[in-house]
């Protein structure tokens, strides 16, 4: 690691340390009801918003209303992504003419499987990319179908939160909120300035931002260059601060035109970690101990620091194997340096590393550099944030969501331990609480593990329907265990959420968009159903008041307890599997073993 | 369930007029207001004539220009139409087998060089676009450039050099090279006649 490497990171940590209090008390503000500074601007749309859609501002619902309004407003999503995708050829903005016969050579046909795997994964805040945009989506697709998907389900994703705090701060309520409201509010008064103010900034730097067909010039050589266009500013300010993730071109935040300058990478990851931080003392606010907020950052903080800590090293250590072949892997003054298979010279060994960490801590998956490319234990750190659950900070309303399902097993387990009935945030934590938290952990590991196992085995007949490439094994990009690290990172990505790949796997063939969607609900609804019992069960109960027995959780020792649950859970949980895939592989690549021939010739 | 549908369709509706096309409308107009060359590409001239974008890299083979970082975007590389990275693990025989190749090509396009080869130089970037060279990178093919324009090393050092740019603010990032840039100005300076 060099020292402007760390000090980066440095830098970034204390500036979203420094954004925590501010955008934590606006959002409890907001989330209550109360005024902002931002009301006299935005108050007149909110009720503009309230009267065209006739919503009654002021009326509550109970956490099954909740979860109706939510999925109700999931599946119009999804019905409208897709049908903006599948008739895209009769639609405007499209002067590439994706989805008719005047399309350019190489482009993607937007199949109905293609189209509903891309709909479910904006509709949840996944943004898991089986296209390249830039060959196969018009622009009117780009905005109105992904670009309002990155708001709303970030949104929706904010809204949930919100509820599941306040099943923590009320008390014997029978209501957790209105969720047509909370999902407006944090449309307008977060995402959209936010996004507004992201996208000028980017659009400063080099974003493009506009509706004209590709560029086609001339290069110095005198070959023809064809370059993409669009109104990539827009997409990209909410992607990142919605934590979608989901690029507008194929290569995500690698691409000059949505990621030009080290500055606007900066920008990008402060954008993925500001909401999620400032949900921790939100919640810390909202259950009227803020100590409780801050025990929860700092267990992401240590977790996230740990992350970079294990990441970084090992880019810039490099791979091995070309070192052997004469190239220089130690940092120097005038070239980076480490594994540069991937990265762009602009970012370079630490401010990957990073992006790359962060983006898989959030359930975000915008990536800058090519996660597939990464060296073992490099790749191995993003793989393994996902699985803990995207706790650290979290994506937008996932992360803490996250986090408190661990909290509760933590004083579970504590409770366990000394024989007491556990308590947090001076709520009973009882069988119910237990059973739909252990729920939603053992649907989520089976999700990554059964569907990984499945893909790992599957037989199909080449040039058939399924899966034309034949196995399901035959659309890896590399072999051996990398190649069933591409897969078990696919469905860990889809069911957390993420969206971030092991991109050299092909899924763009019916067996892999189906199975990838279907990851991708389960991992988003079969999460949040049961956190949304958790939250109408806890906001009935009475408040507890502390005694000498209560197990603090504010304290150095609870932060410990919930650190420990996280990793051992995971630890557990996935073991077996990474030791498969990037485990086995480090040592491999240490002995100087390469692949080329049949997938898992490792065993053969 | 049922009376959740009308709110759903009718917010699903408000929100893709708001935030599918009044805010990018909105983003539009300003961006194109304030940083328009910005917001169509950052596009750069010689004598009159658009040859590419600052942001975007492209192919370069001849002896008299630097050479880009290799690209896995599209069949020949920097297809500006369909970003693309090589995807390639570590212990990928396709990986070594490339890198040892385009080790082998650049020692024998540039014999004066006996230096390490720089991380950037024979890997694939990200986006398969990658505008910049590391400057050690650019320095390793000063000597070919020099011969090949009849300057002398230390002119074509100086323009690598002021075409460095730093870390920005000091810290964030790589210094870097763009190549487009720097090859427009080689032509400038030193016209191949």
């Amino acid at each position: 690691m060099t020292s402007i490497g760390v000090l980066n990171v440095v830098v970034y940590f204390v500036v979203i340390l420094l954004v925590t209090k501010p955008l934590g008390v606006f959002m409890t503000k907001l989330f209550a009801g109360e005024r902002t500074f931002l009301h006299p601007l935005l108050r007149p749309l909110e009720k503009l918003t309230y009267r065209l859609c006739r919503i009654r501002e002021t009326s509550e619902q109970r956490w099954t209303q909740y979860t109706a309004s939510l999925i109700a407003f999931s599946l119009m999503s999804f019905l409208f992504a897709y049908l903006i995708q599948r008739l895209q050829g009769f639609l405007p903005l499209n002067p590439m003419h994706f989805g008719t016969a005047k399309a350019p050579a190489g482009a993607t046909a937007m199949t109905p499987d293609l189209a509903f795997n891309t709909a479910v994964s904006f509709v949840t805040n996944t943004n898991w990319q089986n296209y390249g945009g830039e060959t196969t989506l018009s622009y009117f697709v780009q905005m109105t179908a992904l670009t309002v998907q990155n708001f709303v389900s970030a949104a929706a994703g904010v809204a949930v939160s919100i509820a599941l705090i306040r099943g923590f701060a009320r008390k014997q309520a029978n209501n957790i909120g209105n969720f047509w409201v909370d999902l407006v509010r944090a449309t307008l008064y977060i995402f959209l300035p936010l996004s507004l103010l992201g996208a000028l900034f980017l659009c400063s730097q080099g974003a493009i931002q506009n509706f004209r067909k590709y560029a086609t010039v001339t290069t110095m050589e005198g070959a023809t260059q064809t370059i993409a266009q669009g109104p990539v500013a827009s997409q990209e300010a909410i992607k990142m601060v919605g934590t979608n993730g989901g690029g507008f071109f194929n290569t995500n935040s690698a691409h000059p035109f949505e990621n030009p300058t080290p500055l606007s990478n900066f920008v990008q990851i402060f954008m993925i970690f500001a909401i999620p931080a400032g949900l921790t003392y939100t919640f810390g606010m909202m259950v009227a101990d803020k100590r409780q907020g801050w025990a929860l950052f700092a267990a992401m903080s240590v977790l996230f620091l740990a992350g970079v800590l294990v990441c970084y090293p090992a880019e810039q250590a490099g791979n091995p194997l070309l070192a052997k072949l004469g190239l220089e892997t130690r940092a120097t003054n005038l070239q980076s340096g480490g594994n540069m298979e991937g990265k762009e010279v602009r970012f370079g060994i630490p401010t990957s590393a990073l992006f790359a960490v962060i983006t898989t801590d959030a359930s975000c998956g915008a990536v800058n550099s090519m996660h597939d490319s990464y060296t073992p234990i490099g790749g191995l750190v993003p793989l393994f944030n996902i699985q803990l659950g995207e706790v650290v900070f979290g994506g937008v309303g996932a992360g803490i969501k996250g986090m408190l399902l661990f909290a509760i097993l933590a004083v579970f387990i504590a409770g366990l331990m000394v024989g007491r009935t556990p308590e947090y945030i001076g709520k009973k934590i009882e069988q119910k609480e237990v059973k739909m938290a252990m729920l939603a952990l053992i649907l989520m590991a089976a999700n990554i593990l059964v569907f990984t196992g499945v893909s790992s085995v599957a037989k199909f007949a080449q040039n058939g329907y399924w899966n034309s490439p034949g196995p399901a094994t035959a659309n890896v990009n590399n072999n051996g265990p990398h190649g069933f690290s591409e897969i078990l990172y696919a469905y860990t990505s889809t069911n957390g959420n993420n969206g971030s790949a092991f991109a050299g796997l092909n899924g763009n063939t019916p067996w892999y968009n189906l199975s990838l969607g279907l990851a991708t609900l389960i991992g988003r609804f079969l999460f949040i159903i049961p956190m949304l019992a958790v939250a109408g069960s806890l906001a009935a109960k009475k408040k507890l008041p502390v005694t000498s027995g209560t197990l603090p959780t504010h304290g150095a020792l609870f932060v410990g307890l919930l650190i420990g649950t996280v990793i051992i859970v995971g630890a557990l949980t996935y073991f077996p599997a990474l030791s498969l895939g990037p485990i086995v592989e480090h040592f491999l690549m240490r002995q100087g073993k390469l692949f080329s021939m049949a997938f898992f010739s490792i065993w053969s | 369930m049922r009376y959740q549908i009308g709110p759903a369709f009718r917010v699903t509706l408000l929100m893709t007029v708001l935030t599918g096309l009044i805010y990018p409308g909105i983003v539009t107009g300003l961006c194109q207001l304030i940083f328009p060359r910005r917001a169509n590409g950052s596009f750069l001239e010689l004598n009159g004539k658009i040859v590419g974008s600052a942001l975007i890299g492209q192919n370069f083979s001849k002896r008299i220009y630097f050479h880009p970082r290799p690209s896995a975007a599209g069949n020949d590389g920097y297809d500006a139409r369909a970003s693309n990275a090589s995807n390639y693990g570590p212990t990928n025989q396709k990986l070594i087998d490339r890198v040892k190749a385009d080790i082998e090509k650049f020692r024998n396009e540039n014999p004066a060089y006996h230096g390490p080869i720089p991380a950037d130089l024979v890997t694939t970037s990200a986006s398969g676009l990658d505008p910049d060279l590391s400057p050690a990178s650019a320095l390793a093919q000063a000597p070919r450039v020099a011969e090949a324009r009849r300057a002398t090393l230390d002119q074509v050092k100086q323009l690598i050099s002021v075409h460095t740019r730093g870390r920005q603010l000091g810290f964030l990032g790589e210094p870097r090279v763009n190549v487009l840039a720097l090859n427009l100005e080689l032509d400038r300076q030193f016209p191949v006649r």
